[in-house]
């Protein structure tokens, strides 16, 4: 592992189990089957509810007749919009000076604008029969026209979403430094790229559930539901339904992976709960894999247009940017200030002198986008890192070289960039060139230009991102930026955890526990950690945004701080000696220099809660609570390398070879690092090749199960090669700045970015994605059809013409 | 994910399924169920009668019969792309089999389901074309071969009539014969963008006789004839030219992966690579 | 029609009378209790409701109750015999094979098979034999590694039985 690029004196990157590969504690249960995701709760009189949807884009509800489903034996209720006139809105977190914000009812009320949007739902005594019966709902529905194209959905002639608001513009946004005009009257060159990130659906394994019981004699209502942000479920819940928060409970049980898609308040978050207030029964609600694809959130689907002036030997001067986001028909949680992250991080990891960038969010007929793994930054780093390419090949600059040449160095940092943000720390040039090490980059290229020369198209892609985590201070973040943590240490010694954090996969179970057991100088078996229970957690803000060690972890850290001090008082109460002089450490606490005045830890702790002898002022107990504020976000980077084969006769791409140099600071446990960026480069490679929601004119999800919208499989993700390098962040105590999206961040424009180089011979400078077979074979037979081809590659042109006609 | 109602028979006998089969418009047959019981999950298939093949014993065989290795329809995928039977005397159904789907699919899914349910990018039919094997129907009315040339009527479309059971499929040997089945995976569904089975005879470089099936390009598998009249007793040199003929006559369907182009396309790249691998195969 | 089925289920025998289109998925997750076993799609695809049927690994989702009645299923639940963890879930917890562990018990069931038929799988033969799993958490690379471990502690384990046997 490489070194430290700079250190903040106060990072303690390794300790008796910090910085150690750990098993997780989460496993035992989860390889036995034994614990419980949400489908997996049973209540006594649990009814079923299934959603009837919109088969339309975009209609007029005529009329529902639910009569007949109503009359089916084993039916409790069938509800429509009509019912439901207590229900508060779905709601949107987002606040902006223009921005216009649908009403969003939980049902559909008088007009239908995506396909699926929920018309009416069906509870019956089981999942079969309310099946059933939701087929014999009968909606009569007058079409409207459709808008699908974002750019179309600008133009004048368009049919509207809202009438109301006179336009599909949802909001523009700008952001300017510097002085764009100068830099274009200086610049050498101006290279332009049109790029799309298509919609991708998240595709947790696990479908969205809520199972929802009412106690009306206890006036308590308590929600099992699969979400990353229990506590923020609780209030928009509270306020839809018309309860006092103290009354709701929310519980995440086990949640099968989120990615983003459950970082929000859905339409069937709110009716499940209204549904058991209204029957006194426990209702669930579980949404099938065609559901999950076409009502739970969509990920990217932005146009880019990106413009790059720049002096000849590669100085970058300024970056021009203009963002359409498709919004899809109604804002969820967070819809709008998903491309905001994209202008805020377009900028990279490059000095750039003047900046403009305009964002304009757009109504369409679809589902709404919102935050997927990564959220608009992985926009950005597509944006950047495909034109920083771009511009390496107009310039006739090796892509490694122009980048570096173009980062801050070291000394830099803070560094403050064109977007306004502040990176807090990095080393830049050492990741890129550890990953070149890695890759063999100079041996790749030599390979590359030999295998032109035989028709053979190999390519590699090289990608230096950063990315923003840890998110994030207060004041930049919609719903509070903070994190909290209760700490209590039990009278047996043993040491409860509570985290607001909510994690569902990312294992913090296991790093918190290592990090208090250095902290407490105890086993980390001896610590429990506990989360996503709103009536035993304090109240938290969730897990998303790569915050939950970052923001989540450093609340524990501080929280245990506090105990150490009560600890150190007590101890020197007993011991008689200077609070100072206590040490804590392998499971004793005892006096700096004097081996013989010291406890057993669980002495110390019984001690404050028997408080027989404690000193004046000592609180009996041993809890502290903790509310982490974050000064700054954390900027994690790195360097990923790609090397792939392109087939020219079927535009098959084989990766041949995949180096990841991640750069997330401090690291808490190696394995699981390892592990989520290896699941983010498997998504972030999946959505440059295989994955893309699909709507046909009229509005209709064509990718709508699993056998169209390909998530990969084992066979498709090569092996990873992976590294790291440390730069600690100053922003927090452990030094540690988040990894949870990295690899998706990275990988997308590098794999990109290596088949357009493959293909650079050809004058191909850019496919959209995903690089389906198809789409590489066209742009190869178109490149060659162009005449005159570029004068290198004529003879291997004409060459593998011949074979492909 | 839930299918509507069904009756539901699980006869004992073949003879027993038979006569139910006749006795009901109705009523679908299950085998391994796995083209079948998506499709009703989904209600894009709603029987009123599910006659279950599952208890009717001995029709799983995979079996010598001399010239022609005879396969009982509820052999599993899994059964032949591990038969050693098949391997050593007639690989080509093998070859495709271990293409279908996944283990677990491979585990329960059937040579019968599979056939009668002709799926325009099932794998089987093109080795099924390509070997000129023979599928035996049964109905009250006895037993009747059906050649495989003139079994995939169209989508989901077959010769089987109402009232017949698939019951056996006969594959002639292929000893002597190199033997290739190509496959450019659906990423998401698994299922052949396009599939192509070659079986090449002959020798230092000449090609005697071939036979290519090929599947996913159009609503049925078909045979490459203008390939295979191209290339017979020609030299392996004349492949390339040949295999241009891949998708001749052919009306290719497209979808939002794949447009009929370029499956076209790629029926042309793939039949010659699948040529020149059988020719090697062969060889060796 | 009603249905009177019977089957084994982790050594236990379950009675029911059930609807013929009643999947074996929800037979295993209503009916018996055992919520190990996940559903992820409707089409077959992606392997969470994985159980091993007569020993072999069949996506439960696409398997009628009534089709298993008379046979004997293993679910994740049943797959170590003992307090301790079968070697496939002992290599899966040691390699960090499984971050949400929604796909897990069907990811070890189907390694299960796999390496039923190929004791020692090579990367790309594991890859491809699991091909009928879907995981969106771990890129596949650690489940990967806890293939090749679970195919080596499976290996010592025998040939370890195999010398106590001589």
């Amino acid at each position: 592992m490489a070194s430290n690029g700079k250190n903040n004196g106060k990072a303690k990157a390794n300790g008796q189990w910090v910085g150690k590969r750990f098993k997780r504690k989460e496993d035992p249960r989860l390889v036995r089957g034994i614990s419980h995701y949400t489908d997996d709760i049973k209540l006594p009189r649990l009814v079923h509810c299934v959603f009837v949807r919109s088969p339309h884009a975009h209609a007029r509800i005529a009329s529902i007749n639910t009569e007949a489903a109503r009359s089916q034996p084993g039916v409790l209720t069938v509800i429509t919009s009509a019912d439901i006139e207590g229900l508060g809105m779905i709601p949107c977190a987002m606040q902006m000076p223009d921005l216009k914000i649908p009403a969003h009812p939980a049902l559909a009320k008088g007009r239908v604008r995506y396909v699926g949007e929920p018309v009416a739902v069906v509870v019956a005594e089981d999942a079969y029969t309310a099946r059933d019966a939701a087929e014999m709902v009968a909606v009569d529905y007058e079409p409207l026209p459709v808008v699908l194209d974002i750019e179309k959905a600008l133009q004048k002639e368009s049919a509207l979403i809202y009438q109301d608001f006179g336009t599909n513009k949802a909001f523009t946004h700008a952001m300017k430094s510097g002085d764009i005009e100068a830099a274009y009257k200086k610049a050498d060159r101006v290279v332009k790229v049109r790029l799309i990130n298509q919609r991708v659906a998240p595709t947790a394994m696990e479908p969205r559930s809520v199972v929802a019981e009412y106690l009306p004699g206890e006036n308590r209502l308590t929600i099992w539901a699969s979400t990353q942000i229990p506590h923020l479920l609780r209030t928009q819940v509270a306020i839809m339904v018309g309860l006092p928060e103290p009354a709701v409970r929310v519980i995440a049980p086990e949640v099968g992976g989120g990615f983003g898609s459950k970082l929000n308040v859905y339409a069937e978050d709110g009716v499940v709960p209204w549904l058991s207030m209204k029957l006194a029964r426990p209702v669930k609600w579980t949404e099938t894999r065609r559901e999950s694809l076409m009502v739970t959130i969509h990920g990217r689907d932005t146009i880019n247009y990106l413009e790059l002036a720049l002096k000849k030997d590669g100085t970058i001067l300024g970056l021009r940017a203009k963002v359409l986001a498709d919004m899809g028909a109604y804002h969820q949680l967070l819809t709008p200030l998903i491309p905001q992250l994209t202008a805020l991080m377009l900028p990279g990891c490059y000095k750039i002198p003047a900046f403009d960038c305009e964002i304009v969010g757009v109504f369409t007929n679809k589902m709404s986008t919102d935050a997927y793994r990564g959220a608009g930054r992985p926009e950005a780093a597509y944006d950047i890192e495909r034109i920083m390419d771009c511009a390496a090949r107009e310039l006739n600059l090796d892509a490694a070289k122009f980048r570096s040449k173009n980062f801050p160095q070291p000394r830099e940092f803070p560094f403050t960039t064109a977007a306004g943000l502040l990176y807090d720390s990095a080393n830049y040039q050492q990741s890129l060139k550890r990953a070149l090490q890695l890759a063999g980059y100079d041996k790749l290229r030599a390979r590359q230009k030999a295998g032109w020369k035989q028709g053979k198209y190999y390519g590699v892609g090289v990608s230096t991102y950063v990315e923003i985590c840890a998110i994030g201070p207060s004041a930049a973040t919609p719903a509070g930026g903070w994190e909290s943590a209760t700490v209590r240490i039990e009278p047996t010694g043993k040491v409860t955890v509570l985290t607001g954090a909510s994690p569902h996969g990312q294992g913090q179970e296991t790093t918190f526990a290592q990090l208090v057991a250095d902290q407490l100088g105890i086993n980390p078996d001896d610590i429990t950690i506990i989360h996503g229970d709103t009536l035993a957690v304090p109240y938290g803000i969730g897990t998303f945004g790569s915050r939950g060690t970052a923001v989540g972890g450093t609340a524990v850290y501080y929280a245990v701080e506090k105990l150490k001090i009560k600890i150190a008082a007590l101890a020197a109460h007993l011991l008689g000696a200077k609070p100072a002089d206590i040490v804590i450490a392998h499971g004793r606490v005892g006096v700096k220099g004097n081996a013989k005045k010291s406890m057993p830890w669980g002495e110390i702790i019984l001690a404050a809660y028997t408080a027989r002898s404690i000193p004046a002022g000592f609180e009996p107990g041993m809890e502290a609570t903790h509310f982490f504020e974050p000064s700054n976000f954390t900027f994690p980077f790195g360097t990923h390398i790609c090397a792939v084969e392109v087939d020219p006769e079927t535009g098959e791409i084989k990766i041949e070879k995949y180096v990841a140099v991640d750069d997330c600071g401090n690291v808490i446990n190696p394995m699981l690092v390892d592990g989520q960026v290896q699941g983010g480069i498997a998504q972030g490679l999946s959505q440059a090749l295989y994955e893309e929601m699909v709507y046909n004119e009229d509005g209709q999800p064509i990718t709508g199960s699993l056998m169209d919208y390909a998530v990969p499989k084992a066979a498709h993700i090569p092996e990873f090669i992976l590294d790291r390098t440390v730069t600690p962040t100053p922003v927090n105590p452990m030094g540690v700045k988040g990894v949870g999206e990295a690899g998706t961040i990275a990988s997308t424009p590098c794999m990109v970015n290596a088949v357009c180089d493959a293909l650079s011979p050809l004058g191909i400078t850019n496919i959209d994605m995903p690089l389906k077979p198809e789409r590489v074979w066209r742009a190869i037979a178109a490149a060659q059809a162009a005449v005159p081809p570029p004068a290198a590659t004529t003879a291997k042109s004409a060459r593998t013409a011949r074979r492909t006609a | 994910m839930i299918p509507a109602s069904f009756d539901y028979e699980s006869p004992k006998t073949l003879n027993e399924a038979i006569t139910l089969l006749a006795s009901r418009e109705d009523a679908k047959l299950l085998a391994g169920g796995h083209s079948l019981l998506p499709a009703m999950k989904l209600r894009l298939a709603s029987p009123a009668l599910l006659i279950d093949l599952g208890r009717i014993g001995g029709l799983d065989y995979i079996r010598d019969s001399g010239e022609t290795i005879s396969i009982g329809a509820l052999a599993t995928h899994a059964a032949v792309a591990a038969s050693r039977l098949l391997l050593a005397s007639s690989p080509l159904l093998a070859q495709a089999a271990c293409n279908i789907g996944d283990i677990q699919v491979r585990n329960r899914g059937t040579i019968g389901g599979s056939l009668a349910q002709a799926h325009p990018s099932a794998d089987y039919p093109a080795a099924i074309l390509a070997l000129d094997a023979n599928i035996v129907a049964t109905s009250q009315s006895g037993e009747r071969v059906i050649p495989a040339h003139s079994f995939f009527t169209g989508m989901f479309t077959t010769a089987l009539r109402p009232d017949e059971i698939i019951t056996e499929i006969r594959v002639p040997k292929t000893a002597g014969s190199g033997t290739v089945y190509k496959k450019f995976h659906h990423p998401a569904s698994g299922y052949a963008v396009v599939g192509v089975a070659a079986v090449v005879r002959g020798a230092t470089g000449k090609i005697d006789d071939v036979a290519i099936g090929i599947t996913g390009v159009a609503e049925v598998a078909y045979r490459a004839t203008a390939v295979e009249d191209a290339l017979r007793g020609k030299p392996a040199s004349a492949i390339a030219e040949a295999a241009k003929h891949a998708a001749d006559k052919v009306e290719a369907l497209g979808d939002n992966y794949a447009s009929g182009d370029y499956r076209r396309h790629l029926a042309q790249v793939y039949t010659r690579r699948a040529l020149q691998e059988a020719l090697s195969s062969k060889r060796k | 029609m009603k249905k009177n089925v019977r089957i084994v289920i982790n050594g236990a025998e379950h009675r029911a009378e059930v609807e013929p289109r009643l999947l074996l998925v929800h037979f295993l997750r209503e009916v018996a209790g055992l919520t190990g076993t996940h559903i992820g799609c409707e089409t077959s695809l992606c392997g969470a409701c994985t159980v091993l049927l007569d020993g072999m690994a069949v996506k439960s989702c696409t398997v009628l109750a009534v089709q298993a009645d008379g046979r004997s299923i293993t679910t994740i639940e049943g797959l170590a015999a003992s307090e301790n963890l079968h070697p496939i879930q002992e290599a899966f917890w040691e390699e960090h094979g499984l971050q949400c562990g929604y796909c897990t018990p069907g990811m070890i069931l189907c390694a299960h098979d796999l390496l039923q038929q190929n004791a020692s799988p090579s990367e790309q033969e594991i890859r491809d034999g699991i091909g009928g799993n879907l995981c969106r958490c771990t890129g596949y690379q650690h489940i990967v590694n806890a293939v090749k471990a679970a195919s080596r502690k499976m290996n010592q384990r025998q040939r370890a039985a195999a010398r106590a046997a001589d």
